[in-house]
C-alpha cells in the first residue's frame, strides 16, 4: 500500500489512518460494504476484522467450564488430491487444518467434535495433531463410541475403538464422549442395547468416566424417538452430562413431517431443558441446506438483514435457547469459520419476533420437495460404486435453482432440462450415477435423517430417464 | 477466377465434412448432414441413384471437380501439395497415366464391393479415409479442447460447454489412419495426386468420364511457347506440354495452370481437343499399406485390467465416506456381432459401409467403435461396456451416407430387435453377493426382463432375472447397468438379421 500512497491508496487504510473512525461511514463511501450489524461502532470495515475477544461462552453445569457457543465440527474437513502409484486419491489437507484450527481457537473456540468414523476414520488423526499444537488445557475434545460395523460392537472392539480415539488424538482425558448416533437403524432400540448394553460398554464406559479419564459422558440422538425417551428416563442411573441434537429452525416443528420416523428439535430440547441437561447442536445448518436455499428465501432473509449471511440466520437461531451448550458446525472453508465467527462474537440471541420470521420461512421452505440430505457421508462407502450425496446434493440444487422442470410444458423446460443434464454428469461421475443403484438396502440403516435411499436413486433416475428421453 | 472459387469451395467443403465427423452435439447435421451423402462410393453402396447421376453428371459437364472440392482426402492433399510447392517451386513433372496399376485397383474395388469383403473397401475408399483420419487423430483433440471450455464454463456455472469423454476407439484404426496420413502427406508433398490418379478407384472411375466432360482446360498450340510451366504446376502430372496434350482422366480441374501460363495459353472451355495419345503404361510398385498389428482388444483389455482385480463385493462399512473403486467392465465373447438398429442385417451392413468412421463419431452413448476383425476390420460394432443403445437415439442411422444404416425413428427403433439378452448364472449380484438387485429388469425399456425366485419353492429365496427373448430389442441397458464386474451377469447376443417385433 505504501508503495501506491499517492493513485490508489487503500480505502480501509485511508480512513483508519486519519482516524476518522465510524463517524464517516455515514458521510461517504464506506457504507454500502459495511456490516456494521453489531459491531459498526468498533470499525467501519467489519469483513475485514473479526473481534477475537467477543466470543459468547455457556456454562457446563457440571464443570462449570466455559465453553464456546461455536463448537467445531470435524466431520467436514477440506480434502486435497494427492497422486500415488495407484492413481489419484483424496487426503485430508492438514495444513489447512492447522490453519482453520488456529484461526477458530485465536478467535475464542475451544470445542472440537469429531469421531472415529469421520472422514474415512481420517478426522481424529488430522484433528488431533491440529490440537496438539496447542496447550491441551485451551480446548476441549469430544469424540464417539461410533457404532458403523458391527464388527466393532462387542466389547473388545469398543474399547480397542475408545483407546486408539486418545492416541490419535494426543490425549489422557476425553473432555466429551458420547454415544454414536443413537436411534439409528431399522429397529433403534435393539441397536442401542446391543451396541452399548447388552457388551457392558456402557458400564465401561462410566467407570471410565468415575475414573476422570471421560469428564463429561453423552449421546448423539438421531431416528427412533422411543431410544432418546427411553436413554432420558435412565437419567437419573447415568446421569448424561449433555446430550446432542440435530436442531434448527427447519426442524424445530417440521423434522416429523419431512421424514414421519424423526422428531421436531422442539420436543427434544424440551425435554432437556426440563431436566437441565446441556444440549450440544448439530446440523444447525442442516449440510448446508439452510444456507443453500431457494432463490426467493434468499430474497426474504436478506431484506430482513441484508449486510448478514443467509447462515448466520441458522447459527443464531440454534445458539439462541439458553440451554444450549455449544453450536457444531462442520467448517470446510475459512470463509465458513470466519462468517461463523462473526456471527457468534458475540451471538445476539433472536427476539421472539425474529423467531417467527424464521418459523414462518420454515413453513415456506418446507414447501420445497429438497431432499433432507446433510452431505455427512454415512452412508458411503456405497459397495456399488454410487455417489449417494452427490446425486442427492445435484438433485436439491436443481430443485433450488429452478431446474426440475414439472413437464415438458414447463415455461424454462429446455434451458432446465440442460442445466440438470449437464450439470448432473459433471457433479457424479457416469459410473456412479443413480442408474446403477441396484436397491440392496446396505446404505439406508447409516442415514441419520432416515432417507430411503435406493427409493431416492430410483425417483431421481426415473427422473433422468425422462430429461432425457424427452418423455417428461 | 476459375481458381480462387475452386479454393473457395474446397475450404469451405472440407470444413464441413470435417465438423460432420467432430460435432458431438448432432448441430452441424442438421445442416450439413447431406455433405457426406453426396461422397462417391458411400452413395454408390447406398445405392442412392440421384446423387450418383448429379455426380456423374457433373463430371461430365465439367471433369472431375469432385476430386477438387467435394473429396474431403484429395482437398486434404491439395493443402500437403500447397505446402510443398511452397518449399520448392514448379516441383512437378509430367509423367504418363499408369492405367494398369489404376484399373487394376478398381478391379479389386469392385471385385471386394461384390464380394462384401468390406475390410477392401474400407481401406481404398477415399472418403472413408479421411473419415478414419478425422475420428481417430483429430477428434481426440477436438475433444480435449471442448473439454477445456467445459471447465471454463463450469467455473463460471454456465452450461454451454460439456465434458464429454475421450476415448481412443481402435488402435487399428488408429493406425491405419496414421499411416495413410503420413504416406498421402508424403506423396501429396511431393508429387501432388498421386494417390487419386492411381490407387484411388473413385478417381479412376471418374476418369473414365472425364475423357468426355463438356468443359475442361484447353492449350490453344498458337499461343503456347512451350515453356513447360504448366507441366511444372500441374498436381495430376497430366500436362505434356511438349506433346500440347492434357490427360483428362487424371486432370482433377484444379485450374492452377490457366493462371499459372504466361501466355494466357490456357482456357478452360467446352472446345473439343484434338485426341489426346494413348498412354503408355508403365509399372510401377504398387504402394503397399502397412496395417497396424495392434490388436483393439488388447488395447481395450490391458486397460480394464489394471482395474480388474478391484473388488466390488460390499466392502464392510467401518467408517463413513470414501467411494468404492470401480472396475471396468470387459468386452465379453460374443458368438455373433451386434450392428446398430437400422442395419437391418450383419450381411446388409458389412457390404454397405465403407467404414468412414462417422457413425463412430457421433455415437454419444459410447456404443460404437471400429472392429478389429480381419473382415470387417474398422467397420463399427456395438458393444455395452461404456453405455448403451438408449432409446431416444437415431443417430448413427441418419448420418450414415452408405445405406449400410439406414434411417429410422425412435418408435421403429423401439421393436427392432438387433439381438437378445443372456443371462450368466455364475455372476449375478444377488446370488453371489446375497443382495437384492434388478436394476437390469429395472431399465429394461420392452420390460423383457422378469424377477423371479431363484429357488422356485422358497418364495423369499433371492430374486434372478429371466429374459423373454421375443420381448428383447437387444439395447443393452441390462449389461451395461449390471453391477457386476469386469464381466456382466448380463449380455446381448448380436442377431444376423433384425426383426420387427
Amino acid at each position: 500500500m505504501d508503495k501506491n500512497d499517492n493513485k490508489s491508496i487503500d480505502r480501509r487504510g485511508f480512513l483508519k489512518r486519519l482516524g476518522f473512525g465510524a463517524s464517516i461511514a455515514g458521510l461517504s463511501l464506506a457504507g454500502c460494504e459495511s456490516a456494521g450489524r453489531r459491531i459498526a461502532g468498533d470499525s467501519i470495515t467489519s469483513s475485514g476484522d473479526i473481534p477475537t475477544d467477543k466470543m459468547t461462552y455457556r456454562t457446563n453445569p457440571k464443570t462449570g467450564e466455559k465453553v464456546s457457543i461455536l463448537g467445531y465440527g470435524c466431520m467436514r474437513w477440506p480434502t486435497k488430491t494427492v497422486s500415488t502409484p495407484d492413481g489419484n486419491t483424496e487426503e485430508i489437507d492438514q495444513e489447512t487444518v492447522n490453519r482453520l484450527v488456529d484461526t477458530a481457537i485465536a478467535h475464542g473456540v475451544n470445542y472440537f467434535d469429531t469421531s472415529p468414523a469421520y472422514c474415512k476414520g481420517l478426522s481424529e488423526r488430522a484433528t488431533g495433531i491440529a490440537l496438539s499444537r496447542h496447550p491441551r488445557e485451551t480446548y476441549y475434545i469430544a469424540t464417539k463410541l461410533s457404532n458403523f460395523a458391527p464388527s466393532t460392537w462387542s466389547r473388545e472392539a469398543s474399547i480397542a475403538m475408545y483407546r486408539n480415539s486418545f492416541k490419535e488424538l494426543q490425549t489422557d482425558y476425553i473432555d466429551y464422549l458420547l454415544l454414536h448416533g443413537v436411534g439409528m437403524g431399522d429397529d433403534g432400540m435393539k441397536a442401542y442395547e446391543d451396541r452399548y448394553i447388552n457388551n457392558g460398554v456402557l458400564d465401561f464406559l462410566l467407570a471410565e468416566r468415575e475414573a476422570g479419564r471421560i469428564r463429561n459422558l453423552g449421546f448423539s440422538y438421531h431416528g427412533d424417538v422411543a431410544v432418546f425417551d427411553h436413554l432420558l428416563a435412565e437419567h437419573d442411573k447415568y446421569k448424561w452430562d449433555f446430550v446432542q441434537i440435530q436442531l434448527n429452525y427447519l426442524d424445530w416443528k417440521h423434522a416429523k413431517e419431512i421424514n414421519p420416523r424423526n422428531t421436531d428439535a422442539e420436543y427434544l430440547y424440551g425435554e432437556l431443558a426440563k431436566r437441565g441437561i446441556p444440549a450440544v447442536i448439530m446440523e444447525p445448518l442442516l449440510g448446508g441446506r439452510l444456507s443453500n436455499v431457494p432463490d426467493h428465501v434468499v430474497t426474504r432473509l436478506k431484506q430482513r438483514a441484508p449486510e448478514s449471511s443467509v447462515a448466520s440466520w441458522a447459527f443464531r437461531f440454534a445458539g439462541t435457547p439458553e440451554g444450549v451448550l455449544t453450536v457444531l458446525s462442520g467448517m470446510t472453508y475459512m470463509e465458513h469459520l470466519e462468517d461463523n465467527l462473526r456471527t457468534y462474537s458475540p451471538l445476539i440471541p433472536l427476539t421472539e419476533e425474529e423467531k417467527q420470521y424464521l418459523y414462518d420461512t420454515a413453513d415456506l421452505m418446507v414447501q420445497y420437495p429438497i431432499i433432507p440430505c446433510n452431505d455427512c457421508k454415512y452412508c458411503m462407502p456405497c459397495p456399488y460404486g454410487l455417489d449417494i450425496p452427490a446425486i442427492l446434493l445435484h438433485y436439491n440444487k436443481c430443485i433450488n435453482e429452478g431446474n426440475v422442470p414439472a413437464s415438458s410444458q414447463s415455461e424454462n423446460y429446455r434451458e432446465a432440462r440442460r442445466a440438470f443434464l449437464i450439470g448432473y454428469d459433471r457433479s457424479v461421475p457416469k459410473l456412479r450415477q443413480a442408474d446403477h443403484c441396484i436397491g440392496c438396502n446396505q446404505c439406508s440403516p447409516h442415514c441419520p435423517q432416515n432417507i430411503d435411499i435406493p427409493a431416492q436413486m430410483q425417483r431421481i433416475d426415473g427422473f433422468v430417464e425422462k430429461l432425457k428421453q424427452e418423455t417428461l | 477466377m476459375l481458381k480462387k472459387t475452386r479454393q473457395a469451395l474446397a475450404i469451405l467443403s472440407i470444413i464441413m465434412v470435417t465438423l460432420l465427423f467432430l460435432d458431438f452435439t448432432g448441430t452441424v447435421h442438421t445442416w450439413f448432414g447431406w455433405m457426406a451423402k453426396i461422397q462417391f462410393l458411400p452413395a454408390l453402396l447406398a445405392l442412392n441413384f440421384g446423387v450418383l447421376a448429379g455426380l456423374i453428371i457433373l463430371t461430365l459437364l465439367l471433369g472431375r471437380v469432385y476430386c477438387s472440392v467435394i473429396c474431403p482426402l484429395g482437398i486434404m492433399q491439395d493443402g500437403f501439395g500447397w505446402l510443398g510447392r511452397k518449399a520448392k517451386r514448379n516441383r512437378y513433372a509430367y509423367s504418363p497415366a499408369k492405367n494398369a496399376l489404376r484399373y487394376f485397383m478398381l478391379t479389386v474395388m469392385a471385385a471386394a464391393i461384390i464380394g462384401g469383403i468390406g475390410s477392401v473397401v474400407a481401406l481404398l475408399a477415399p472418403y472413408s479415409a479421411y473419415g478414419r483420419i478425422v475420428q481417430s487423430m483429430l477428434a481426440p483433440a477436438w475433444a480435449w479442447g471442448n473439454n477445456m471450455l467445459a471447465q471454463w464454463a463450469e467455473s463460471h456455472n454456465s452450461y454451454a460447454f460439456y465434458t464429454i469423454d475421450i476415448w481412443l476407439k481402435g488402435g487399428i484404426t488408429l493406425g491405419v489412419a496414421t499411416v495413410t496420413l503420413i504416406a498421402l502427406a508424403i506423396l501429396a508433398w511431393r508429387n501432388g495426386r498421386t494417390y487419386c490418379n492411381t490407387i484411388c478407384p473413385v478417381g479412376t472411375v471418374l476418369g473414365l468420364l472425364s475423357r468426355y466432360s463438356l468443359f475442361r482446360p484447353v492449350i490453344d498450340t498458337t499461343k503456347c511457347n512451350g515453356c513447360g510451366l504448366c507441366a511444372r504446376n500441374c498436381k495430376a502430372a497430366c500436362i505434356d506440354s511438349k506433346e500440347h496434350a492434357i490427360d483428362y482422366s487424371r486432370c482433377v480441374a484444379c485450374m492452377d495452370c490457366i493462371g499459372k501460363c504466361h501466355q494466357g495459353a490456357i482456357s478452360y472451355t467446352r472446345l473439343r481437343p484434338a485426341k489426346t495419345s494413348a498412354a503408355n503404361t508403365a509399372q510401377t510398385g504398387a504402394t503397399a499399406k502397412a496395417t497396424a498389428d495392434e490388436s483393439r482388444r488388447q488395447f481395450l483389455t490391458a486397460t480394464a485390467a489394471l482395474t480388474a482385480t478391484a473388488a466390488l463385493k460390499a466392502q464392510e462399512k467401518t467408517v463413513d465416506g470414501g467411494l468404492a473403486a470401480i472396475a471396468d467392465k470387459k468386452i465379453p465373447a460374443r458368438r455373433t456381432r451386434i450392428v446398430p438398429p437400422g442395419a437391418a442385417s450383419i450381411n446388409n451392413f458389412t457390404s454397405h459401409c465403407t467404414a468412414c468412421q462417422l457413425c463412430v463419431s457421433v455415437c454419444p452413448n459410447g456404443v460404437l467403435r471400429p472392429s478389429a476383425d480381419l473382415a470387417t476390420l474398422m467397420q463399427p460394432e456395438s458393444s455395452y461396456e461404456r453405455g448403451y443403445c438408449r432409446p431416444e437415439c437415431t443417430k448413427c442411422s441418419e448420418v450414415c451416407p452408405a445405406g449400410a444404416i439406414r434411417p429410422i425413428t425412435k418408435a421403429e427403433k423401439s421393436s427392432i430387435q438387433i439381438g437378445h439378452a443372456v443371462w450368466i448364472k455364475a455372476n449375478c449380484v444377488p446370488l453371489t453377493d446375497g443382495v437384492e438387485c434388478g436394476n437390469c429388469a429395472r431399465h429394461c425399456p420392452t420390460g423383457a426382463i422378469t424377477m423371479i425366485a431363484s429357488d422356485p419353492d422358497v418364495e423369499n429365496s433371492p430374486k434372478i432375472p429371466i429374459v423373454n427373448t421375443e420381448r428383447c430389442i437387444g439395447c443393452g441397458a441390462c449389461e451395461n447397468l449390471c453391477p457386476a464386474r469386469p464381466f456382466s451377469a448380463i449380455y446381448v447376443e448380436g442377431h444376423e438379421n433384425h426383426r420387427v417385433i
